[in-house]
């Protein structure tokens, strides 16, 4: 769920998408409104060059064991820690400089695939596509055909090499995919979405592919279809940001840029799941990190929630301050 | 038998139920009917192993018939034509029919007896049925749909039905909570999972009540049991409120 101004969410975004580059991961960007070419030039910087190529590996490996991994992610954090010290076992995800660009010859070396809408053609009338908003029913063909002839669908076994399929959906249900969801209270079509979103949750159960998707959910007066919406996702992840609101003067939240909630964690192949033991975490912006922390009193105790998982199937926040900057965080659920 | 037991989740996750009785039905060698609607085959395969049966041995040996809803859908919106001439029991997504018939007959065709088998007994298990609604299909169609199922399972075949739906109080979803309110007023045994008032817990994930109808036509009162769970890797515990394992 986007924050008001869509400042933190199009962060997180390209974090999940930079993760993507420097794992070897297959993108493919979608968005309506910036052009997924434009998108990709402002990833941050993965700070370690040398890890990605142990990453890649570390990745293959993990991904032959499971052949049904994938989730729908909604704002799912990713910003990723990495152990300093090589002798740790764990090791999920990279540092970024969110000052910084990501080089060109990294983008280079991975293959992506982009869906504008403004450049897509209108669908022909005679394809059905069970009453859903154009928009979205291209986007779905769009993703079907990449994981089809791409063989993330194990449609090409003669592919040694498996990868995974990275998806970004920006500002999906925005007035820019054509769904007045967002601008309505009776909006023509509450149906659309929720089709495409459990269309989508189908293609990606059956490929090696993860996939975050960016909502204004503050425009959707309609609450039914935030209800569906959850429902019919992996994980739910809400932005709030302090921007504006009454919050920034607030000496609780002085040093965060905003709050984040946590909706929804997955609870894929197994009864139970990882949940973290803290709900209340907040974020803040520093100039070359993004950081998440479980928000505590009073501010200047410093807590760590360790986390061990043996499941990989939900997020967690780690805290760890101290001089040389504080990091945070996610889980990867990609960690088949 | 010919009952009509409803699972409802508010605030948390009440699949574990669909779980149990899933693996329970198939080891009590009852012919299953599970429209698995939002998760795929081998997550339940997955689970259910840790229970201790397997789905796959259950699906070759004819006792249990899974519509994977997500495939089918998948099939349905990128196949081809279809051959067989056969509606996908999923037809009403594609917006070509309004009502659930086709899913209704589906259910009806893996239930009906045929004379080899040798069952104890028939069971339909849904999960879930609010994500029908997502899926655009109106609440009298999804009301309709399971009268039709309770005729032919609970009626005629002596078998019975285990329906999840989601279902805050607070919830905004109309229609859901239209579906959901009718179900309640039809049902024998209602299995109530929710989420703590007092939010997030490690050692209690939530309290089930259970809503036991002694009769559906008189107005005697039914029976309330509440209990508190936790859930674990093969199995969940059961106590009563307050007294988790934890405090005591």
């Amino acid at each position: 769920e986007e924050d008001k101004y869509g400042v933190y969410s199009n962060l997180l975004f390209k974090y999940f998408l930079a993760e993507g580059v420097v794992c070897g991961h297959d993108l493919f960007i979608a968005s309506a409104q910036d052009p997924p070419a434009n998108i990709l030039k402002e990833l941050p910087a993965p700070l370690l060059d040398n890890f990605k190529t142990e990453q890649v590996e570390a990745t293959a490996t993990k991904s032959e064991d499971c052949q049904d991994s994938m989730q729908i992610a909604w704002r799912y954090q990713n910003v990723p820690k990495v152990e300093t010290s090589p002798t740790t076992s764990i090791k999920f995800g990279h540092y970024y400089d969110v000052s910084k660009k990501m080089s060109p010859e990294l983008l280079q070396s991975i293959k992506w695939h982009s869906f504008f809408l403004p450049d897509e053609m209108p669908l022909e009338p005679k394809l059905k596509m069970c009453n859903m908003n154009s928009g979205y029913a291209r986007l779905l063909q769009s993703i079907q055909s990449v994981i089809y002839q791409e063989g993330f669908d194990g449609s090409h076994p003669q592919k040694k090499q498996k990868n995974i399929l990275r998806i970004g959906i920006q500002s999906l249900g925005s007035l820019l995919w054509d769904d007045d969801i967002c601008s309505t209270n009776s909006p023509e079509d509450i149906h659309s979405l929720t089709k495409f979103l459990y269309v989508l949750r189908g293609l990606l159960r059956k490929s090696l592919s993860a996939c975050i998707i960016t909502m204004p959910s503050h425009l959707i007066e309609n609450k039914a279809i935030m209800e569906r919406v959850t429902n019919l996702s992996d994980v739910v992840v809400g932005l709030e940001s302090f921007i504006g609101s009454e919050r920034e003067t607030n000496l609780l939240y002085k040093d965060y840029h905003g709050l984040l909630h946590v909706h929804q964690i997955p609870r894929l192949n197994s009864l139970i799941c990882d949940v973290s033991d803290t709900k209340d975490l907040a974020f803040r912006l520093k100039r070359k990190q993004f950081t998440i922390e479980r928000l505590h009193l009073p501010p200047d105790l410093s807590d760590t929630v360790s986390r061990s998982s043996k499941q990989d199937l939900a997020e967690s926040a780690k805290l760890l301050s101290s001089g040389c900057g504080a990091m945070a965080i996610g889980k990867k659920h990609l960690d088949f | 038998q010919g009952k009509f037991t409803l699972l409802r989740d508010s605030r948390t996750d009440g699949s574990f139920l669909v779980h149990h009785f899933l693996s329970f039905y198939l080891r009590a060698g009852c012919k299953v009917c599970f429209l698995a609607l939002v998760q795929s085959f081998s997550h339940y395969n997955i689970v259910a192993q840790k229970l201790g049966v397997s789905l796959t041995a259950a699906k070759e040996r004819g006792q249990l018939v899974f519509l994977e809803g997500l495939k089918s859908c998948l099939d349905l919106v990128f196949g081809e034509e279809e051959q067989s001439g056969q509606p996908s029991p999923l037809q009403f997504i594609s917006g070509s029919v309004s009502n659930l018939k086709d899913l209704f007959d589906f259910v009806r065709t893996s239930l009906t007896p045929s004379d080899s088998d040798s069952w104890k007994g028939r069971v339909l298990l849904v999960d879930d049925l609010s994500v029908l609604l997502s899926l655009g299909a109106a609440p009298v169609d999804v009301l309709d749909f399971i009268h039709y199922c309770r005729m032919v399972v609970c009626s005629q075949l002596k078998g019975n039905i285990v329906v999840l739906v989601h279902g805050n109080e607070d919830s905004e979803d109309e229609e859901n909570k239209l579906v959901v309110t009718s179900l309640c007023h039809h049902s024998n045994l209602i299995l109530w999972v929710e989420g703590l008032a007092t939010g997030f817990c490690k050692d209690v994930h939530g309290e089930i009540k259970i809503i036991k109808r002694l009769s559906l036509e008189s107005t005697e009162q039914d029976v309330i049991q509440i209990y508190q769970y936790k859930i674990q890797d093969k199995n969940v515990t059961f106590f009563a409120r307050g007294l988790s394992a934890a405090v005591l």
